[in-house]
């Protein structure tokens, strides 16, 4: 029985234009997000399931299908009836957005099912619970580390305490932890002078460049936490590159994305720090500053996630006005020009293995590094197919998933190792984990390579 | 600044992936923007040129000879058919996997539901099915994969009055897969040969399929699968199987999701990168600037839009399914560019009260001028330097005709060689 009431007479051939029709309040005291026209638009093609790189390799995932519209419809039929755990076996890669030939907003649906079976199925006294809120809360083990880096890089990767993770917490000992930085981009940040600094280089850039010296060029830097206490270097090279340009750089006050806790189903502790960010962000977007990440998986966030699953007060606009790094530049310089004009000699004169990662993929942004660095002398870029890297975030970490998550890698492998070059290229931090546990290559971000063709070249 | 090239395309189905390559093989720059991924991917994997005649005759021997009676509205007239012959040349260059350019004859080719489809061009995996082929054949489905009925297929066929005897059996996928399992889940597993439990014991895959297939044949020289079989390297996964089974293998084409769909998607996206064009998916176009020529277009980003320009334009972006043609209770249009489609205003005109009639909705899309310009209602091209291609095209029915690849192709190759023409 559908949920809207039927007219009594109904001849679905003969035209009723012009009787009375009531419109039927489905949902009259919804206060969430109605998923109903998403789930309505499904019709079952199954593109989403050929996309997914979990149900490729998880006999036990029924795939993304099932998960959005076919879960909804379920839990609309009868109010007691549990999401299906398997939910938990999603690795958020969002690969089944960008497919949906019909628009289905099914990522948005499995953050939805994933945070309510968490809120309300999932013991809060699990090991697994407690487990995924560790790997979800990374920035709070960062934030730590961070104040003993040589300790924690020893401490971390001890074998016998990784044992002892696995065993008692379930996280795999297969992988190690990445090396922490002995100094944070927000560190570095502030000894060269922070935001006023960064005023007074950029005015000297554009006064270099033949502009207008009072040009409104801002931007406010959204660095993540992996930038931040891991790869201090893809930070410094966002502020250089975009210094060269004649941009300002302010770096805000921010918390944590909260891909990894839209992951693991913590949508309480994701809305944390989504305030902070969005308050922080959105007050410099009113002030015409646009916001720029340098991983992929931050800008999805702020451009798709927050949007979907919280309703804070100047979350569209802080959407609307996200970029990814090199996105932004190419839009509004004449990037491509620049680059074609440039070479790099040096330590990053080489061949580069580049992964898309998934998420870049659902930004548009799959072909942007093989299409920019194409004309780049010095290096050679090669796209290594666009399978999924398999780590996708905490995803990996997770002991029961480990297998699955190389299995799902092996093709990228395959193809790194076919590639000419022996080091790794890509925006996201655990796609570069996960690369460089496959392979041993070292992996390095595009913006590390633009600041090596236009800044050091100077 | 905005994004630049000389042609964008607009769609990544067979029609913008045609447009797109024949355009970078003129020597154009060419840049293809796509939204979702595309009802190619739910398409048999066959490249129909022309199976009935819009009055429902046929099956048709030689498409090419019937595309001249065809109405003037087709888009095989507006084209012509020298140029369907040389958008199907840049076919079989671009996808060596697929067979049939040897004739100008429709070839027969056996579907999952049992009936025999007239089309132009077919993957290499279905060579061995043809229904104009003699040999007997068994047809296996899968307990898990329900949307191939074997027995009911080979009932199909044989009262359809093929020239063999076909019969249907069905076994369980060696690993005991789930119901609904994803067929990527079937096709990687064939593909990397990869472990599964029989028995308790660990066998490879195609091993174990094989066996069981094996003692279900009764002498047959050659045996259908559903299209399942591998995905990244099918042509391995077959030669296998037919050494295990002594046997020819082939594979019967599938409904929505289909691997024969995706494979060609995977082909087509590959040649075009090797002519050098620039590609962008996942995000939709929706709003240009412009009059009487589109100057740019916008690529939406939740919110941000992001300019892209360049001298021609190509929309391909499908019809009803491929949300290229759009409509609601009031009207129907195409959502791009508000270029005029015709329909009647009444919309109990769109469709025929028998579900197999004559609908009008299913010729739904923008009329264009023999440059394949879009007109608007008066008859003049809505943009100077905008063509249409593919679905998008109004004024035949792909369904009934069984002409959708072939006038997608022709259409998207005529289209692309024009605006790599146009472009300074």
């Amino acid at each position: 029985m559908s949920d809207s009431e039927s007219p009594p007479e109904f001849e679905p051939t003969a035209p009723n234009t012009g009787e009375e029709f009531e419109a039927t309040e489905v949902f009259p005291e919804a206060t969430e997000f109605d998923l109903r026209p998403g789930a309505d638009s499904c019709y079952k093609c199954s593109t989403c399931d050929t996309n997914c790189p979990v149900a490729e390799v998880d006999d036990e995932f029924p795939g993304p299908k099932f998960q959005g519209p076919e879960q909804w419809r379920l839990k609309r039929q009868a109010d007691d009836h549990d999401i299906d755990d398997s939910i938990m076996d999603c690795s958020n890669c969002m690969r089944c957005d960008n497919a949906c030939p019909s628009g289905v907003p099914l990522s948005q649906m499995h953050n939805t099912a994933r945070g309510e079976y968490v809120d309300e199925q999932m013991s809060k006294l699990s090991v697994e619970y407690w487990r995924n809120r560790v790997l979800a809360n990374y920035r709070t083990s960062a934030w730590l580390a961070s104040k003993v880096p040589r300790v924690a890089n020893v401490a971390m990767n001890f074998g016998p305490a990784r044992w002892v993770m696995e065993k008692t917490m379930g996280i795999t000992s297969e992988r190690e932890f990445p090396a922490f930085a002995t100094e944070t981009f927000r560190e570095w940040w502030a000894s060269e002078g922070g935001a006023a600094a960064s005023r007074e280089r950029a005015r000297e850039r554009r006064r270099e460049r033949g502009e207008d010296p009072d040009a409104d060029k801002q931007v406010a830097y959204f660095h993540g936490c992996y930038a931040n206490y891991n790869t201090p270097e893809v930070g410094k090279a966002m502020v250089r590159v975009f210094e060269h340009f004649g941009y300002e750089v302010v770096v805000p006050e921010q918390g944590c994305s909260g891909t990894p806790m839209f992951a693991n189903g913590m949508l309480d502790d994701a809305r944390r720090h989504a305030e902070t960010n969005v308050s922080s962000m959105s007050d410099l977007v009113e002030q015409g500053y646009d916001a720029i990440a340098s991983c992929t998986s931050c800008s999805m966030a702020l451009r798709q996630e927050y949007p979907e699953l919280f309703d804070i007060d100047g979350i569209d606009d802080l959407a609307a006005h996200t970029f990814e790094a090199v996105e932004y530049l190419r839009v509004h310089e004449d990037l491509s020009g620049a680059v074609a004009a440039a070479d790099v000699d040096g330590e990053l004169a080489a061949e580069f293995a580049y992964h898309a990662p998934c998420h870049a993929r659902n930004q548009g942004l799959a072909h942007q590094s093989v299409e920019l660095f194409g004309d780049l002398d010095g290096v050679g870029v090669e796209d290594v197919g666009d399978s999924c890297s398999g780590i996708s975030g905490t995803y990996g970490w997770k002991a029961e998933k480990y297998e699955k998550s190389m299995e799902i890698g092996d093709e990228m492998f395959d193809h790194m190792e076919h590639a000419d070059g022996e080091t790794g290229l890509t925006e996201c931090p655990t796609c570069a984990m996960q690369m460089e546990h496959g392979t041993g290559y070292e992996v390095r971000h595009p913006l590390e390579l633009l600041e090596a063709a236009l800044v050091d070249g100077e | 600044m905005a994004i630049e090239s000389d042609v964008l395309v607009i769609g990544g189905g067979l029609a913008g992936l045609t447009g797109a390559l024949a355009a970078a093989r003129a020597g154009a720059d060419v840049r293809l923007v796509s939204y979702k991924q595309s009802t190619l991917r739910h398409a048999s994997g066959l490249v129909d040129l022309l199976g009935y005649t819009p009055d429902g005759d046929g099956p048709l021997t030689d498409p090419y000879a019937a595309m001249s009676a065809l109405p003037d509205s087709h888009p095989y007239r507006t084209v012509g058919v020298s140029t369907v012959r040389e958008a199907m040349a840049l076919f079989d260059d671009v996808a060596p996997h697929y067979h049939g350019g040897h004739t100008d004859t429709n070839a027969l080719v056996p579907t999952h539901g049992g009936t025999v489809k007239p089309t132009a061009r077919y993957p290499a995996g279905v060579r061995e099915g043809l229904a104009s082929d003699d040999r007997d054949a068994l047809l296996v489905g899968f307990s898990s994969l329900v949307d191939f009925d074997a027995e009911r297929a080979a009932a199909h066929l044989s009262a359809a009055g093929v020239p063999f005897d076909v019969r249907g059996t069905t076994v369980e996928f060696p690993g005991d897969l789930r119901a609904d399992a994803a067929i990527t889940r079937y096709a990687k597993l064939l593909d990397g040969d990869g472990t599964v439990s029989v028995d308790g014991r660990e066998r490879s895959a195609r091993a174990a399929l094989a066996e069981r297939v094996a003692t279900e044949l009764r002498g047959e020289a050659r045996v259908g699968f559903p299209a399942i079989l591998g995905d990244d390297d099918p042509a391995a996964v077959r030669a296998d199987l037919r050494e295990r089974l002594g046997a020819a293998v082939f594979e019967v084409p599938m409904g929505p999701p289909s691997l024969p769909g995706l494979r060609l998607e995977d082909a087509l996206f590959d040649a075009l990168r090797a002519a050098g064009a620039s590609i962008e998916t996942g995000n939709p176009v929706t709003e240009f600037d412009g009059d009487d020529r589109i100057e740019r277009v916008y690529v939406e980003k939740n919110g941000a839009a992001i300019p892209n320009h360049a001298d021609e334009y190509v929309l391909a972006t499908g019809g009803l399914v491929g949300k290229g043609i759009e409509s609601d209770r009031e009207s129907v249009r195409e959502p791009i560019f508000d270029c005029h489609v015709a329909h009647s205003g009444d919309r109990y005109e769109w469709f025929d009260g028998d579900a197999f009639g004559d609908h009008a909705f299913a010729r739904f899309g923008v009329q264009t001028d023999d440059a394949l310009r879009p007109l608007d209602d008066d008859g003049t091209a809505e943009f100077a330097n905008l063509r249409a291609a593919g679905a998008v095209l109004g004024g035949y029915d792909f369904a009934a005709e069984k002409s959708g690849g072939g006038v997608s192709v022709a259409t998207g190759y005529a289209a692309g060689t024009a605006a790599a023409r146009e472009a300074p």
